[in-house]
């Protein structure tokens, strides 16, 4: 593409197949205990 | 749902159900604030009409690309995929504990939302025998999940460091019989840490976090030892010392603003210059009227702040002396799925506090509000009530978050911020949404820069 450049296409629709399986981190105790961004949370899914 | 901003002449276009994130040219990006998920197989006249400084067949081609986007599903995605039913989780594991270890502090932090530690309930500590029952009770409530986490908070957690470190061993003792894995964290002050409580949460601790506000005045206006002087230079050494011998292990150094360090990329910088380079620095929450709130009135300041806060990341990263701050991290690719994203943090059904006499909260923020206790570990009442009110609300659940285009980096705030600012979990804190999208908005910026920097 000339105008666009895509710097993430489509993903989170594919996370809705395997997701949900509990075993990420709470979100609010990563770092800060007022913090509510899981945007930046690591999936634990196959790991 | 489409989110459009500019910053720094980068054009950014977000398509909020699918996750795409595009970055647009100028033509393309007008295009784009005119279209909607109707979108026709040609380019509208009256675009190319509204847009004549630009060439026609510039515009119809920065349609058309738009439109490959849409049929490829990373623009005007729908979010049918999403069954926000079928994610309302009943009875679900509980698998991550706040253990209260110390309702008493050794500071006098003015911000506090704890009362200086006891949480407005008088001074105590938490006996063993209280958390090993919470052991026993996260380990029969986690169910089927394997990971589980436990964070030692306060108070200050090190004024209970007999109860943490049996209860670390009490843990760890059970872990191959039940098949789990604990994960801890504690979070301190600094003031009694010595050599050996350093080597000893470095050797057992997955995370800490480090209480440090940033330069030492701002510090220490806020962060006051009980006889009323700063805590700065005593603290300072000793997380010095835990972070140099750590290793890769992770840590967070995390700091608050308040009205009165409105130039807080100051203090980000040094805390990262201070040897900090894993850090937070979050927007205080303060009842109104105690003059170091934040306010409607404050946010363009605080905004061009979190904008020098991004360029100063982007110099930084330039020079090799990069850091990390937490607020400004997002994944694009491998961040947690949807399911998550629909709920975060997982208050009061997968994640709750105990106190020092085993009273079970939705969390730390909740703690001391008799109207959401849901039970007590030592006689194993759990109310799953509560807990299934927690667990029924989502992004779709809030109405503002359902119109909102961060709702899927968000996931829908947080409940104790809405209670405390609207007495209704559900209606989010507005000012903590501008202060996120903007962050987001950072974030994701800085993203596009690292990404495209690669790429060069
Ligand atoms: S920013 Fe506010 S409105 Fe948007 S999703 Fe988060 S809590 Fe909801
Ligand atoms: S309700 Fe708020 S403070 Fe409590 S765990 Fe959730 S995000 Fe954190």
């Amino acid at each position: 593409m000339k105008h666009i450049k895509t710097l993430t296409s489509a993903t989170l629709k594919q996370t809705a197949a395997h997701g949900g399986c509990g075993e990420c981190q709470t979100s609010c105790q990563s770092a800060c205990k007022t913090s509510c961004t899981v945007a930046n949370q690591k999936c634990e899914h196959n790991k | 749902m489409i989110h459009r901003y500019s910053k720094n002449g980068l054009n950014f276009l977000l398509d909020v159900n699918s996750g795409s994130v595009h970055v647009l040219d100028d033509i393309s990006y007008e295009v784009a604030g005119l279209i909607d998920e109707n979108m026709s197989e040609n380019c509208p006249e009256n675009i190319v009409n509204e847009l004549s400084q630009y060439n026609a067949d510039d515009v119809k081609a920065a349609y058309a690309e738009l439109l490959e986007l849409k049929k490829a599903g990373q623009l005007f995605a729908d979010d049918d995929y999403i069954d926000v039913s079928r994610y309302i989780p009943t009875d679900a594991p509980v698998k991550a504990l706040c253990l209260h270890v110390a309702h008493d502090c050794n500071l006098r932090c003015k911000y506090c939302f704890a009362s200086t530690g006891d949480f407005g309930k008088g001074r105590k500590i938490m006996p063993f025998e209280v958390a090993k029952k919470a052991i026993d009770f996260v380990i029969e409530r986690s169910k089927g999940r394997k990971n589980i986490e436990l964070d030692f908070f306060g108070g200050e957690p090190l004024m209970a460091w007999d109860t943490v470190t049996k209860t670390v061993d009490y843990a760890r003792s059970r872990e191959a019989e039940t098949g789990k894995k604990f994960r801890f964290t504690i979070t301190t002050n600094g003031l009694l840490l010595d050599s050996d409580k350093i080597d000893y949460i470095n050797e057992n601790m997955d995370n800490v976090v480090l209480s440090l506000d940033g330069r030492e005045s701002v510090n220490d206006e806020f962060r006051k030892t009980v006889n009323g002087g700063g805590c700065y230079d005593i603290i300072v050494p000793k997380f010095k010392e835990l972070v140099d011998k750590r290793g890769d292990k992770d840590y967070y150094a995390r700091g608050t603003f308040t009205a009165k360090n409105l130039d807080f990329a100051e203090d980000v910088v040094h805390i990262a210059d201070a040897g900090f380079p894993s850090l937070s620095v979050e927007p205080v929450s303060a009842d109104d009227g105690c003059g170091y709130e934040l306010t409607e009135e404050q946010l363009p300041t605080i905004f061009a702040e979190y904008d020098r806060l991004a360029e100063i990341m982007l110099e930084r990263r330039k020079n090799g002396k990069k850091f990390t701050f937490f607020h400004f991290m997002v994944d694009l690719n491998q961040g947690p799925c949807v399911v998550k994203r629909l709920r975060g943090c997982g208050a009061g059904y997968e994640y709750v506090a105990i106190t020092p006499d085993g009273d079970i909260y939705p969390c730390h923020q909740f703690v001391g509000k008799d109207e959401f206790k849901q039970g007590n570990v030592l006689d194993g009442t759990f109310n799953l009530d509560i807990a299934h009110q927690f667990a029924g609300m989502n992004i779709y659940t809030r109405e503002k978050c359902k119109e909102c285009w961060a709702k899927f980096y968000c996931s829908g705030g947080c409940s104790a911020a809405n209670y405390n600012s609207n007495a209704d979990m559900n209606i989010p804190y507005e000012l903590g949404c501008k202060m996120e999208r903007k962050r987001l908005e950072c974030a994701i910026y800085l993203k596009a820069m690292e990404q495209m920097e690669e790429e060069l």
